[in-house]
């Protein structure tokens, strides 16, 4: 084999796996992505019953319910509007009412979201309101500026 | 006071940096070996002046400072001694003080080490080290301080996350650190030869062991971070292919590109420029990792307090290594002396298809982690790119690499024959259809996609004892040759074997894990009994315990298997009162590889607990797959190739002196 030919293969070679990972990539982003929304995005955004999203907000305080068989229901809320949601299993640790939380599932026909995985957001930051009044005023401040 | 000296100790490991960023580089551009000497002697000192600022750190959390902010923040007087220790990094500030402190101590190891390297070449990899470490530390200075004080002290700390308060805190970090900044040698030996404008089967000699030893520490800190996921987090994933996981994933499939590309420039001085570029993508992609856990974009257990300007300064960091170091390659790579071509069947051209799968494997995982938040920035959707996607790729483009592993090493240098290859592999595809077979009949069909990799799995294992097999004529000499020609076989051979081979066990724990995993949850009450596969638990009761910073309720439950007492599983919550967090704390029981995992969820009114089952078939074996590849690399760092193969100036006998 000459050595362009060589070149040749290898070029080729690279160039087909790329084209299949180029391919498989396309073709899981398009399954697999999922769109996060706030409770106000899926009201204003009208979206779909059926399409599967991440609806993101605060555990509405006194919202949780408990069912038999593991069945929740509790209400997600961002301050403005707020959506139920169903889910049924064991929740994680750190969910708690009035704290984050990031379901995922889809909007059933009668407005109800129909969450199939809840994640409790980890970030918890707890701090004394005297010290942090210094510590702003100290310039040290670093919670709570999302 | 100790405080203060850490601190001032920091500043004048940044000065120190600042001296070995540009004299011997200086030195080495005049040809000056005094000036290049520098190099070396500011090494030393700046890893001494850091290693000072941690230990004073260190002390200040032992202690319970909290007149400081960051012990005030993460640490408790209650909490025990090793978490005292071990929190020292258990928030952003300390962890990117063990970040330089390791930066600083693979400078200062060159710098002791690195006594048959070339002057030239020695004083400029320590500058561009220091280049780093100068960065790392203004970068720790200007937005990261750990040794800033609180006005007026507080007398109480707000304790560490409890997620943090676990022997895997002690272990996963510093491991991962030695990993991700062990490619930073890697990196300077790269930059070094772009500016030297030299390149040659030596450099790649040099670099290897250093590759080695960053890979070795990236394997075992990946494993570590994922069974410690695994049991703390209470539902048993062992991978989540969060971004923050993605992000050390990159730099190792990055360093196993360059372990093996270098092997083909160590002994056919081909791939040089290449080689060259991995060296730079995988430090590259350390610091990737780095700007996502560090700088807040972000939010997962791995990040502790946001800061916009830390990120803007570590994505400053980021563009001026990475977009500078590309230029420079872009510059200066074509001046290279190229390596030689070979036929595209032959040991090196099985090396280059590993390097081609890894690369794409690794530029999908980058897609896959970066494509949400380059959405995010543009069309400000946000999006999440989970498990299925990366399922989807990264598992079918592993598939062709694996089957290609036992072929790798069998294969001639130069020209090698594919055939002759696959006849003396067809012991291992026996082996292979056996247990795919096996693997059938045993799960009463169900997925075809696992049987399949139980197989792949027995093949990788199989092609590497054929491997070992084939060099030392097993079965076809008589044995006491065999024996004396194992014992003449280089370490790197055993070492390459030994780590395919865990390559094989990991697989296999994998594939047993996923596929074969039973999953059960249910709401017990005392003296009831759950099942799961064939063990029955049986709720004995529940009680609380006092721990030294946290409350801890217990479910005690009796294991049987077949009406036989097994043993006993303890699953907990145990509740912080400082952090107001719950943290679970899952029973384990070991069954040869495989594993039973319970973990505690609420109690409701009628007095039952939900718990969670699981039984996890050959899960061990993900991990102890990981320490074998581990073992191979030290096994093959160990080689005296790595270790004789520069000559070594003579060192001059001090003479005797006769006593006046």
């Amino acid at each position: 084999m000459k050595r362009r030919q060589r070149r040749l293969l290898l070029i080729g070679a690279g160039g087909a796996v790329l084209c299949v990972a180029v391919a498989l990539v396309l073709f899981a982003l398009k399954d697999s992505i999922v769109f996060f929304n706030s409770p106000t995005d899926v009201i204003d955004k009208h979206v779909a019953s059926g399409t599967r999203i991440r609806l993101g907000g605060l555990v509405k305080p006194g919202s949780l319910t408990r069912g038999a068989n593991f069945a929740v229901r509790f209400a997600v809320t961002d301050g403005n509007k707020e959506i139920p949601v169903a889910y049924s299993g064991a929740l994680p640790d750190l969910f708690r009412e009035g704290q984050g939380v990031i379901a995922e599932g889809a909007i059933d026909g009668a407005g109800i979201f129909e969450a199939d995985t809840i994640l409790a957001k980890h970030d918890e930051k707890y701090m004394p309101r005297e010290v942090a009044d210094a510590l702003k005023k100290q310039g040290h401040w670093m919670g709570e500026n999302k | 006071m100790i405080a203060e000296l850490g601190h001032y100790a920091l500043v004048l490991a940044l000065g120190l940096a600042l001296v070995q960023a540009s004299v011997p580089i200086w030195g080495a551009r005049t040809r000056d070996p005094a000036l290049m000497a520098v190099g070396t002697s500011t090494a030393l000192a700046q890893f001494a002046f850091v290693a000072f600022s941690f230990a004073a750190l260190t002390w200040c959390h032992v202690v319970s400072d909290f007149s400081l902010l960051t012990v005030f923040e993460n640490s408790h007087s209650a909490k025990p001694l090793i978490y005292k220790i071990t929190g020292v990094w258990g928030n952003h500030e300390g962890s990117m003080l063990l970040w330089v402190l390791i930066l600083a101590l693979f400078g200062a190891l060159v710098a002791a080490f690195g006594r048959n390297l070339p002057a030239a070449l020695k004083a400029t990899v320590l500058a561009v080290q220091a280049w780093i470490a100068a960065a790392f530390h203004l970068f720790i200075l200007v937005t990261s301080n750990p040794f800033v004080r609180i006005p007026n002290p507080p007398f109480e700390g707000r304790d560490l996350n409890p997620i943090l308060q676990d022997p895997g805190l002690a272990i996963h970090p510093p491991l991962l650190y030695l990993g991700y900044v062990g490619f930073s040698i890697t990196f300077s030996f790269a930059i070094a030869a772009l500016i030297e404008g030299r390149i040659d089967a030596a450099w790649a000699r040099w670099v290897r062991p250093w590759a080695l030893v960053a890979w070795m520490f990236l394997t075992l800190g990946i494993a570590m971070g994922s069974f410690w996921a695994y049991y703390t987090l209470g539902w048993g994933g062992w991978w989540f292919w969060d971004p923050v996981e993605n992000a050390s994933l990159m730099p190792w499939l990055a360093g196993t590109a360059l372990l093996h590309s270098a092997v083909v420039m160590e002994k056919r001085d081909a791939l040089k420029v290449w080689t060259v570029l991995l060296a730079i993508l995988a430090f590259s992609l350390s610091l990737v990792g780095t700007f996502l856990v560090r700088s807040g974009v972000l939010v997962s257990v791995h990040t502790f307090a946001n800061d916009p300007s830390r990120g803007v300064f570590i994505l400053a960091i980021l563009i001026l290594f990475i977009g500078g170091s590309f230029a420079l390659y872009a510059w200066r790579a074509p001046a290279l002396r190229q390596g030689g071509l070979f036929a595209p069947v032959s040991r090196e051209g099985a090396l280059l298809l590993n390097n081609l799968f890894l690369t794409t494997i690794c530029a999908t995982v980058f897609v896959g982690t970066l494509y949400p938040l380059a959405l995010e920035a543009l069309t400000g959707d946000k999006i999440s790119v989970g498990a299925p996607f990366f399922n989807a790729t990264v598992g079918r483009l592993a598939v062709p690499l694996l089957i290609a592993i036992p072929f790798g090493p069998l294969l001639a240098w130069k020209r090698g024959d594919l055939y002759g290859v696959a006849q003396r592999l067809l012991a291992a595809l026996a082996v292979a259809i056996v247990a795919m077979a096996a693997a059938f009949a045993v799960a009463g069909g169900g997925p075809v996609l696992a049987p399949f990799v139980v197989g792949l799995a027995f093949f990788v294992m199989a092609g590497a004892l054929t491997d070992v097999a084939e060099r030392t004529g097993l079965f076809r000499v008589p044995f006491a040759a065999v024996v004396s020609r194992a014992a003449g076989l280089p370490r790197s051979s055993w070492g390459t074997a030994i780590a395919h081979f865990g390559v094989g066990v990991s697989l296999l724990g994998i594939v047993g894990e996923t596929q074969w995993g039973a999953e059960r949850i249910a709401a017990v009450k005392p003296g009831e009994t759950v099942s799961v596969r064939h063990y029955d638990l049986t709720l004995d009761g529940l009680s609380q315990r006092r721990g030294p910073n946290y409350q801890e309720r217990v479910a005690h439950f009796t294991v049987r298997r077949n009406g036989d007492v097994i043993g006993a599983m303890e699953p907990a919550t145990r509740a912080f009162p400082v952090r107001q967090m719950n943290k679970n704390e899952a029973a384990l029981m070991t069954r040869g590889t495989s594993q039973l995992y319970v973990s505690l969820g609420d109690a409701d009114e009628n007095g039952a607990v939900t718990v969670r089952l699981y039984h996890k078939p050959l899960v061990l074996l993900i991990w102890i797959g990981a320490v074998v590849m581990m073992a191979g690399g030290a096994l093959s760092l160990s080689d005296r190739r790595l270790r004789v193969g520069a000559p070594r100036p003579a060192r001059q006998k001090p003479a005797l002196q006769p006593a006046e």
